[in-house]
C-alpha cells in the first residue's frame, strides 16, 4: 500500500517537470466542412506533442456554445481556448480577463501581417488576447450564371442597376433573389445596403459609432427604401428558408441572385459548380469590404501545461500553413496578408484584394449582423428593426425613428 | 422509536423540500435579484433600480410579444374548450367506434409540439402545403398565406396548438360528462326536455370543476408556450409571432442581455401569478356548504 502511493505520489509530482501541452477547445464548428477544418488544428497540434480536448457544442450559431462557456465560467473552470469574436472578445475580457498571449504575437510578428483593423479586434487593452483564424467577407453577390447570360444581364455596380436587373427578371418571370426570412440574413442584406448607399464612412457611423445623426439621416430613410424594394423582389416562400437552401435556388436556376456571405461559396462547390462558369461572385452594389472574422481567445488558467496549450495553439493558428488548409476547407480566405493564394478560387483571390486594398483606404469594415461591429443588445435591437421593417408595410421614416429609439434603448 | 414514528413524514420530505426551496423559490429570488441590476453578459450584482423594466417596456419588440401572448392564450383556451366540449358531447351520444375515434382525436397530445409545429410549417407553407394542394386542383386564386404574413402569423400558432390540445380537453370533458348521475339525465327526459337543454342546464354546470382544471392546464400550456412558435414560425416575419418566453430566451441566450431576461421572466412570473392565484384562493378556503 504504502508503495503504491508513493509511486502515485512520484508520478504526481514527476508530471510537471515533463509538461505537455494540453488544451481543452470550446468551439461550434460541427457541420461537415467546419469539422474538417478544425480537425487540422488539432491534427497539427497534437504532432507537437499537445494533448487536445474537443469541446463542440453545437446549435444556435454559437448560442449553445456561449451559454456552455458562460456555465463553465461561472462554475470557475474556463475551458483553455474558446471561439470568441467580434467586440465579445472585449466584453469577456471586461467581465473576466482573459490571457496575454503577446510573447506568441511579437515572435511571430502578428502586426506585420494582419490588416490593422482586424488586428484591433484581437486585442484587449492594446494587449494581444486573441488569434484569427479566417476572414468571411459578408457582402458578396452571387448570381447564377446561365439566367443572367440568357437575359443579358451583367453584375450589378450600383443598387439602382441591380433594381433594374431585378425587375427586368421579374418581367420574365424568374425570381429576383433568393433569399431566407431569418432575422440574420434580413441584417445581411440590411449592412450591404447601408454599405452601397451610404459608403464606409457613413457605415462606420450609422452601425459601428451608432451616431444618432447617422442613423437618422436621409440616407438611413433611402437605405430602408430601398430594403422595401428588396422585399418585392423575393419570392413569397422566404419566411424562415435556411440560407442554404436559398444558395439552393441560384444553383437550380430558381432564382438569379443571392445577397450572403463567402459560405455560401462552400455551397457551389460542393455542388460541383465552377466560378465564372455556372455561377458568379461579385461585391455588393458599392465600395467596401465588410468582414466576419472568426478568431480564438484564451483565458486566464493556472497550470504551466495549460498556459503552454494555448501558446502552442496561439501560434499554430496564425502559422501560415494552418491559415492556408483551414481556409481551403472552410471557403474563406486567410487573415494573414502573407499566405500564398495560388490553390484558392478567383472569388477568394477578389476577396484577398478588396481586404488588402480596403485596409490601405479605410474600406475595410466589421459587420454588424455578424456580430464584429457592435455588441449583442444594440445589435439585437438594431436587427430588430430591421426584420421587422422588412416583414411589414411599416414607413422608412417610422423605421429611422424606431432605430434610433432601440438603438439609445440598448446602451 | 415514537419520535420516528411521528417524523417519518417530515424527514422524508425534507430533500424534496430542501430542492425546492432551493431550485425553484431560490432561483425565483436570484432572478428577480439579476432583473434589478445591469447584468449583460454575465450576472452583475450590485442593485441599479427598475431600469430593466423601464428597457423592457419601451421595447416594441416586447409589446409584440405581450399582445401575441394575450392572443395567443386568449384564442387558444377558448376555442379548444368550445371545440373540446363538443367532440365530448357528440362523441358521448353513444355511437359506434367510440373508443377508436377517442384514440384518434387525443392523438396529437402524444406529439411533441417540435414535431407539431415542424408538421404544421409545411402544412401552411403556402409553396408546399394547402394553398398549393388546392390550387393544384384548380382553383388558382386560393390564398391561404397566414404564415407569412406578419399580421396572421399569429394565428397559424393558435391553429397548431388548439389541433394538439382540443383533443386532451375532449378526454377531460368526456371523463366529466360521464360522471354525471345519470338518475338525473333519465329524469330529465322522462320530463320530455330537450337534450341541448339537458346539457345547457343540468350537465354543463355540474361540470363546473373540470372547466376550471381545464382552463388552468390550457392557461399554463399558453404561457410557456416555446417550442411551438420556435418550430412553426421561428419568431417571424420579423418578430411578428414572439411570445414573452422566445423573447426571454432570445435576450438570455443571443444577446447576452441577462438583465433583460431576468426581467422579461419576473413579468411573465406574474401574469402566471395573476391566474393561479385567484385559482389557489378559490380551491384553498373552506367550504361554507361543508
Amino acid at each position: 500500500m504504502k508503495s503504491v502511493l508513493a509511486a502515485s505520489t512520484a508520478v504526481m509530482l514527476a508530471a510537471p517537470a515533463m509538461a505537455e501541452p494540453t488544451a481543452e477547445v470550446l468551439h461550434w464548428w460541427t457541420s461537415g466542412s467546419e469539422a474538417q477544418s478544425i480537425a487540422v488544428l488539432q491534427e497539427q497540434f497534437k504532432a507537437e506533442g499537445g494533448t487536445w480536448t474537443d469541446m463542440p457544442v453545437a446549435g444556435g450559431g454559437g448560442d449553445a456554445a456561449m451559454t456552455a462557456l458562460r456555465a463553465r465560467v461561472l462554475a470557475g473552470n474556463a475551458p483553455t481556448a474558446v471561439q470568441l469574436k467580434g467586440p465579445a472578445i472585449q466584453e469577456w475580457y471586461e467581465e473576466t480577463g482573459l490571457a496575454d498571449i503577446a510573447s506568441v504575437a511579437e515572435a511571430n510578428n502578428w502586426a506585420e501581417v494582419l490588416p490593422e483593423r482586424i488586428a484591433d479586434h484581437m486585442k484587449c487593452e492594446g494587449q494581444w488576447c486573441a488569434a484569427p483564424v479566417n476572414v468571411h467577407r459578408v457582402n458578396w453577390i452571387w448570381g447564377n450564371k446561365q439566367i443572367l447570360d440568357e437575359h443579358g444581364i451583367a453584375m450589378p455596380t450600383t443598387w439602382e442597376e441591380f433594381n433594374a436587373a431585378a425587375e427586368k427578371l421579374q418581367a420574365a418571370g424568374v425570381t429576383p433573389l433568393a433569399h431566407g426570412g431569418q432575422n440574420w440574413q434580413d441584417a445581411t442584406i440590411f449592412e450591404t445596403v447601408v454599405l452601397g448607399l451610404g459608403g464606409p464612412e457613413f457605415y462606420q457611423k450609422a452601425l459601428v459609432d451608432l451616431d444618432p445623426e447617422a442613423l437618422t439621416s436621409d440616407t438611413m430613410v433611402q437605405v430602408f427604401d430601398q430594403m422595401r424594394t428588396i422585399r418585392g423582389f423575393v419570392d413569397d416562400n422566404f419566411s424562415g428558408r435556411d440560407w442554404n437552401l436559398a444558395t439552393a435556388m441560384v444553383m437550380n436556376g430558381e432564382a438569379a441572385f443571392q445577397i450572403m456571405g463567402d459560405w455560401a461559396k462552400g455551397e457551389f462547390l460542393a455542388a460541383g459548380q465552377e466560378p465564372g462558369v455556372d455561377f458568379v461572385c461579385a461585391p455588393t452594389p458599392g465600395e467596401g469590404f465588410l468582414y466576419n472574422v472568426d478568431s480564438f481567445a484564451f483565458f486566464e488558467l493556472d497550470g504551466e501545461e495549460k498556459q503552454q496549450g494555448q501558446e502552442l495553439l496561439a501560434k499554430l493558428i496564425m502559422g501560415p500553413e494552418f491559415q492556408k488548409t483551414f481556409n481551403l476547407n472552410k471557403g474563406s480566405i486567410p487573415a494573414r496578408n502573407d499566405v500564398p493564394l495560388d490553390e484558392f478560387d478567383d472569388c477568394a483571390k477578389q476577396s484577398a484584394e478588396a481586404m488588402a486594398s480596403g485596409s490601405e483606404d479605410g474600406s475595410l469594415l466589421p459587420s454588424y449582423a455578424h456580430g464584429m461591429a457592435l455588441r449583442g443588445a444594440p445589435a439585437g435591437a438594431i436587427t430588430d428593426v430591421v426584420t421587422q421593417h422588412f416583414n411589414s408595410d411599416m414607413s422608412s421614416e417610422d423605421a429611422v425613428q424606431q432605430l434610433a429609439d432601440a438603438v439609445a434603448n440598448a446602451m | 422509536m415514537e419520535w420516528l414514528e411521528r417524523n417519518v413524514p417530515k424527514l422524508v420530505l425534507a430533500p424534496s423540500f430542501v430542492a425546492i426551496l432551493i431550485f425553484v423559490y431560490g432561483f425565483i429570488g436570484w432572478t428577480a435579484w439579476i432583473s434589478l441590476t445591469k447584468s449583460r453578459l454575465m450576472p452583475k450584482y450590485d442593485l441599479d433600480g427598475f431600469g430593466q423594466y423601464g428597457r423592457l417596456f419601451s421595447a416594441p419588440r416586447w409589446d409584440v410579444a405581450m399582445n401575441n401572448l394575450f392572443i395567443f392564450g386568449g384564442l387558444f383556451i377558448v376555442i379548444s374548450m368550445v371545440l373540446g366540449l363538443m367532440l365530448a358531447i357528440f362523441l358521448d351520444q353513444k355511437i359506434r367506434a367510440e373508443g377508436v375515434l377517442r384514440t384518434i382525436y387525443l392523438y396529437p397530445m402524444a406529439l411533441s409540439l417540435i414535431v407539431t409545429g415542424t408538421a404544421w410549417k409545411w402544412i401552411l407553407n403556402p409553396g408546399l402545403g394547402i394553398q398549393q394542394a388546392i390550387r393544384g386542383w384548380g382553383f388558382e386564386s386560393f390564398t391561404f398565406d397566414w404564415l407569412i404574413r406578419p399580421e396572421m402569423a399569429i394565428y397559424t400558432i393558435v391553429l397548431a396548438a388548439v389541433w394538439q390540445a382540443s383533443g386532451f380537453v375532449m378526454a377531460l370533458f368526456l371523463a366529466g360528462l360521464r360522471s354525471v348521475d345519470t338518475e338525473i339525465i333519465r329524469a330529465a327526459q322522462v320530463d320530455g326536455i330537450p337534450t341541448h337543454r339537458i346539457y345547457s342546464a343540468i350537465i354543463i354546470p355540474t361540470m363546473a370543476p373540470i372547466f376550471l382544471s381545464a382552463f388552468i392546464v390550457l392557461a399554463h400550456l399558453a404561457i410557456k408556450a416555446f417550442d411551438l412558435v420556435i418550430a412553426l414560425t421561428g419568431g417571424g416575419p420579423g418578430y411578428a409571432t414572439d411570445l414573452p418566453a422566445t423573447y426571454m430566451y432570445a435576450m438570455a441566450f443571443s444577446r447576452g442581455d441577462l438583465g433583460q431576461a431576468a426581467a422579461s421572466a419576473m413579468i411573465m412570473m406574474l401574469v402566471i401569478f395573476a391566474i393561479v392565484v385567484p385559482y389557489l384562493y378559490s380551491e384553498l378556503r373552506p367550504r361554507r356548504d361543508q
